[in-house]
């Protein structure tokens, strides 16, 4: 992708960011980014209070499932296994992003600072 | 005292000894002193942060609390727990992709200001104290338990263990300290959840039926409810537990000691998995501490419980298993202090002294030499407080530490990353108000005044319901970033969109 104009203003002590961030590669990489934090943020925070809402606020998460294990147990676990799924969803995602970040750096940030 | 014991205790001292003084001759620059030069590997500082977290507090405290209060012990493990998605998702890389050396760094790569830099500082500062005296004081009562010695002198221990790492060893040794203890733990508790899982046939659903009638809680120990009755105060506690661990300093200081955002990021993977087996042995711990040990006898050993974990060891593994765990427990006391320490240390010399007095002009060897003359006086002042602290409930100084964090620095490091708008009013604003929002509520709060005597600072009654205050704390830090921010005319788009560009894609040329 030519950009001839960011190229020539790019004497690698003067970056113009405002350019950088107003580019379409960038703004995919940050609509990208968001899509995925935001849900899974807002996701993982419900399901957290949910654990001490529900115990606090009612009984219903006493009744045993496998013996004498109560579902607020398994609830307490499944935060475990929540947690555990998020962190190699993301490691996943984030690699896409690196990507994408990279090639910005070298396109629109370096490439100048070589002239 | 047990020979056995000596001979692990001071197998412990000289290991970490060795350590320091191997991390001692690669300590050449203020960067190797305050961040290992950013050379520790993702797994390296994975562990590493594992080891700052899992602290005395968790290994033995949440040990004894589930122990004794059943299921709402477990809530704690939950909380530190899920902690770590917040710092993955939110913090960590681009915290890398900012700063430098310390939380301000952060901030003032967006706000090249004084006053921001100062109060970031300050509420470092706050936090490391605090915390620290609660780690110091549970420390020295626990040696003391141990090792059967006086409270003094085990605190003086601890602390010129502490002062030894940091003082010549810098991060290094505070970072190979962390990562020995955090393998060592797991492998105690490793041992200990194998052997009670063992006595029950490896059945899990049996050790649940059989610690039904082990306490006496009888059947309801299994439930919520025997700790925390009060929901709003339950709500609380876990936002302070889930916001804080993001605003911790020496947590923070952490994301520093890498090479760039990818191995911080694959250091909170790693992190986030030995947390979470921990967490989830302290279960097994927990249970059988209240099957094997029984809670008449942890809580005779310590009210607070925190003889559980190696009251267990005893009753099932002998003598050997004893001490082992302690030397184990007395390692990881150390290495928490010792990251306390270092990142109070980093908020004097470097950004008090070094950018705000010295402006950023401060040679290579004043930066190194206010580096040690901080830690060192970062270490007396809290060994001295916390020998004066003996006799004092201390308890409320960890919900105050991760109160703060979660209320004036978790604020601060969101806005700056992610809201276009805040400018350096804002800043001050967000972490002053969480600041002081939280001392104030907390020092009205029943952890710090309780009618009965003995169960809290002082005696009296307490002005604000809520022994953790965050619920009201926290908005109120997050409000003060925004009125801050909206009541100053002052804004910096440009300077905005170089944060955002050097934040997500991690270039730090200039």
């Amino acid at each position: 992708m030519a950009q001839p104009k960011l190229v020539r203003e790019h004497k690698k002590e003067n970056i113009d960011f405002e350019k950088v961030e107003s580019s379409p590669q960038f703004k995919r990489l940050m609509e990208n980014k968001k899509k995925f934090i935001v849900p899974m943020t807002i996701f993982f925070l419900v399901f957290y209070f949910l654990l001490p809402i529900s115990t606090s606020y009612g009984t219903f998460l006493n009744t045993p499932v496998f013996g004498d294990i109560t579902w607020a147990w398994v609830f307490a676990v499944a935060q475990f296994i929540m947690t555990w799924v998020i962190c190699s969803v993301y490691v996943k995602k984030a690699n896409t992003f690196d990507k994408d970040a990279d090639q910005i750096v070298r396109e629109q940030i370096e490439e100048g600072g070589n002239a | 005292m047990d020979p056995v014991v000596v001979i692990l205790f001071l197998a412990i001292v000289a290991l970490t000894l060795v350590i320091t003084y191997f991390a001692a001759k690669r300590t050449k620059s203020t960067g190797d002193f305050y961040t290992a030069g950013g050379g520790l590997t993702g797994w390296q500082n994975g562990l590493a942060i594992a080891g700052d977290y899992l602290s005395a507090a968790s290994f033995l405290g949440i040990a004894g609390a589930i122990a004794l209060n059943g299921f709402d012990g477990f809530f704690y493990s939950i909380g530190f727990l899920i902690a770590y998605l917040v710092v993955l998702l939110l913090v960590a890389e681009p915290l890398r992709n900012l700063g430098k050396y310390t939380l301000a760094d952060m901030i003032n790569s967006r706000f090249n200001a004084k006053r921001v830099r100062g109060a970031a500082a300050l509420s470092t500062i706050t936090i490391v104290l605090f915390y620290m005296i609660a780690q110091l004081v549970g420390a020295g009562a626990l040696i003391q338990l141990l090792f059967d010695i006086p409270y003094w002198i085990a605190v003086l221990i601890v602390g010129v263990m502490m002062t030894i790492y940091v003082l010549f060893g810098g991060m290094i040794a505070t970072s190979w300290v962390q990562i020995t203890k955090a393998v060592l733990l797991m492998a105690g508790m490793v041992i200990i959840s194998f052997i009670v899982l063992m006595k029950f046939n490896f059945n899990i659903g049996a050790m649940f039926t059989e610690v039904k009638t082990a306490t006496s809680h009888g059947a309801d120990y299994l439930n919520p409810g025997i700790k925390y009755t009060d929901p709003l105060g339950t709500i609380s506690l876990m936002l302070a537990l889930v916001l804080g661990t993001a605003g911790l300093p020496h947590i923070l200081m952490r994301f520093f000691t890498v090479k760039d955002a990818k191995t911080a990021r694959s250091s909170v993977i790693t992190a986030t998995w030995t947390i979470g087996i921990f967490y989830i042995l302290t279960l097994f711990l927990g249970f059988g501490a209240a099957i094997y040990v029984g809670q008449s006898e942890i809580l005779a050993a310590n009210s607070g419980g925190n003889m559980a974990a190696p009251l267990l060891a005893e009753a099932i593994g002998g003598n050997i298993l004893f001490a082992f765990i302690s030397a184990v427990a007395f390692a990881t006391i150390l290495a928490v202090v010792a990251g306390l320490v270092l990142s109070g240390a980093s908020a004097f010399a470097h950004d008090i002294y070094g950018e705000i007095i010295k402006k950023g002009k401060a040679t290579e060897r004043e930066q190194m030499l206010a580096a040690r003359y901080a830690a060192l006086g970062v270490s007396v002042l809290s060994i001295v407080l916390s020998l004066g602290a003996q006799y004092l409930n201390v308890a409320f100084l960890v919900s105050l530490a991760f109160c703060i964090a979660a209320s004036a620095n978790l604020p601060v490091i969101l806005y700056t990353v992610y809201w276009k708008r805040f400018n350096t009013s804002g800043a001050v604003w967000a972490l002053l108000s969480g600041l002081i929002s939280a001392l104030v509520l907390v020092s009205m709060s029943p952890s710090v005044f309780s009618p009965v005597e003995g169960a809290a600072l002082f005696v009296g009654n307490p002005i604000f319901p809520l022994d953790n205050p965050a619920l009201v704390s926290v908005p109120i830090g997050f409000l003060g970033g925004y009125f801050g921010t909206v009541f100053s005319k002052e804004y910096d788009f440009k300077k905005y969109a170089e944060v955002k560009v050097r934040a997500n894609t991690g270039y730090r040329g200039q």
